[in-house]
């Protein structure tokens, strides 16, 4: 243990926690966080909502009307049994907008408690449980997938376990960093003194400290997780048929994509690609304005 | 060194507890939920999973060292020859790749550092950044629907005819190569682009310029050997991620590669195929990461000459 100061002035403390409106001021001036958040929140309504003003059954197929080009009836046109790719698009984002979050969510608290074990106690945990970590995070997260799938079968429950273990030796990294930073602090040497337990000192004294990093982490975080999902889906694994969502319907029709029926596919891939792209800005404004 | 060893050990350790232990019975899976109970039986004392895992484990990494990586449950045939052909093909694949997006994505840092926040700049970043978060997928259906099905200028498959030649072969890789492309682009322009902005911001470029150097000696000499040291270990570890990437790409262009032989694998339920190429690729990537360390420390002086840790 290293020397504990006696003077520790709790200025030092909230001086270095910025306030959350400042925060929220600055999220409200970026222009990327914003137009992210747009993009975002508009997908997250087609997700809620999408039945509703979808102007037709995503899983209604017309045998007549099928591959049938974008027009004013169908306006993304439809595929190969008839389905009007538009409402699909629009309905699609449910299943991915419920697996990545859940996803992110299991990774940030697993790879949370993680980082604060190991920067807390450092040492022979730290070495051992990191290096573990990192081993773990060189194996590309479509090989792990892969082998779970054949192992415990297809499911979401499955892609979520898979996506958010993955991703969680990231997040303990960023935690961790912040931790070996944050327990040289007076409050952490104060909270040891007067005997709180470890887990109090990690839970309660150093992780409302390091809580802005974490946000950081787990926003960039569910970009890749949203990545990772539609790829699976895309792949096979995961989210199954007849759901509507966008990697799905991009492997069952992108193989008649030489017989030019282009808007089988160009707008599930779209709506991926903005999908990801919003969630980013949005990790980017977050980014920005908690490192004013 | 020790790393890439524990991350092959732990590999080895998910391989084979996802393609051998996991799925439970291996004999059951392979034949279906109505074959006789006997030749369930038999086929497992012939396949050795009914042996403790210990042993198991033991017999196949050894027999993996020799080279032996068992016997394919749907080919009836030796694995080895398939992982081998397949992991040909894909470092083809991923050599174009390579060879493309290495030069110009740090072509593309340093000319975004030297026109630092000037449109160059954000467009380069922006667009970098932008291509880096969208899933291979995704770009690749893009560009297959543009170069391949509205300009017809690429073939939208990467079988190319047999016996093609190297122009040929490398004609229908440029397609499936440039998704991959377009993910490292931004990586290796960004690492280059912020290696770039900190040597120019440095001491001795500041002294390289004050004693007169021209310009473009400096920027040879001092700034672009010193920025493009952190871009090597980047493009090391994006080794990891072209992997995973692999296995979109092969099987979105129907490519014969490692990556699609343990996609193939592992919904044909075919353990002996899927573990062997998983662990060819693990193996890839260690020694990928060892030619890095080296490259670094050939490099990088301060490490060469042990004066650092």
């Amino acid at each position: 243990m290293s020397a504990v100061q006696t003077t520790s002035p709790p200025q030092d403390d909230t001086r270095r926690r910025s306030p959350m409106a400042e925060v929220f001021f600055s999220l409200m001036r970026s222009r990327t966080f914003l137009v992210g958040l747009f993009i975002v929140l508009f997908w997250v309504a087609c997700a809620l909502f999408g039945e509703h003003f979808a102007p037709y059954d995503p899983l209604a197929d017309d045998i007549i009307n099928a591959l049938a080009p974008p027009s004013s009836e169908h306006w993304f046109g439809t595929d190969q049994i008839g389905r009007d790719v538009f409402s699909r698009v629009i309905v699609g984002s449910r299943d991915i907008l419920t697996v990545a979050p859940l996803a992110t969510l299991l990774a940030t608290v697993a790879g949370t408690a993680l980082g604060l074990l190991t920067g807390y106690f450092r040492g022979i945990v730290d070495d051992v449980v990191s290096r573990i970590l990192e081993a773990f995070m060189a194996i590309p997260v479509v090989i792990v997938a892969l082998l779970a799938i054949v192992a415990l079968g297809t499911s979401k429950a499955t892609v979520i376990v898979v996506i958010g273990l993955s991703f969680a030796p990231i997040i303990a990294r960023t935690v961790r960093s912040a931790v070996l930073a944050e327990r040289e602090l007076d409050y952490v040497a104060a909270a040891q003194l007067r005997h709180e337990s470890a887990f109090h000192t990690m839970f309660v004294e150093i992780l409302p400290n390091v809580i802005p990093p974490i946000l950081v982490e787990t926003t960039v975080r569910l970009g890749y997780a949203i990545f990772a999902v539609a790829t699976l889906s895309f792949m096979g694994f995961g989210i199954q048929p007849p759901s509507p969502d966008w990697g799905l319907s991009i492997s069952s029709n992108y193989g008649m994509i030489g017989g030019g029926f282009w808007w089988t596919v160009l707008f599930d891939a779209l709506a991926i690609a903005s999908l990801v792209i919003g969630v980013n800005l949005v990790a980017d404004g977050v980014h920005g304005a908690l490192n004013d | 060194m020790s790393l890439s060893l524990v991350t092959l050990f732990l590999l080895s350790i998910m391989v084979f507890l996802g393609g051998q232990v996991l799925p439970g019975n291996v004999g059951r899976a392979i034949l279906g939920p109505f074959a006789d109970q006997r030749a369930v039986d038999a086929l497992n004392h012939t396949l050795g999973v009914d042996r403790p895992l210990l042993t198991q484990y033991a017999t196949w990494i050894w027999n993996f060292i020799r080279g032996d990586m068992g016997t394919s449950y749907i080919f009836r045939s030796p694995v080895a020859p398939f992982v081998i052909d397949a992991l040909g093909n894909s470092m083809k694949l991923a050599a174009v790749a390579f060879v493309l997006v290495v030069p110009i994505g740090i072509l593309g840092g340093v000319v975004a550092a030297l026109n630092l926040n000037r449109p160059l700049d954000r467009i380069i970043s922006l667009g970098g950044l932008s291509v880096t978060v969208l899933p291979e997928f995704v770009t690749g259906i893009i560009l297959i629907l543009i170069f391949g099905v509205w300009l017809r200028w690429l073939p939208i498959s990467a079988a190319w005819p047999k016996n093609a030649g190297f122009f040929t072969q490398l004609y229908y890789l440029i397609l499936p190569s440039l998704p991959l492309f377009l993910v490292l682009f931004g990586y290796i322009a960004r690492m280059a682009r912020s290696g770039m902005i900190e040597a120019l911001d440095s001491d001795y470029t500041r002294t390289a310029v004050l004693k007169g150097l021209p310009w473009r000696t400096v920027i040879w000499r001092h700034v672009l050997r010193n920025a493009l040291l952190p871009t090597i270990t980047v493009i090391a570890t994006q080794t990891g991620y072209l992997i995973g990437g692999l296995v979109v790409i092969e099987t979105l262009f129907r490519y014969q590669g490692i990556g699609s032989l343990i996609f193939t694998a592992a919904r044909g339920k075919d353990f002996p195929m899927l573990e062997s190429g998983i662990l060819t690729i693990g193996i890839v990537y260690a020694v990928a990461t060892l030619i890095a360390d080296f490259l670094y420390s050939v490099l990088n002086p301060r490490i060469r000459l042990g004066s650092d840790q």
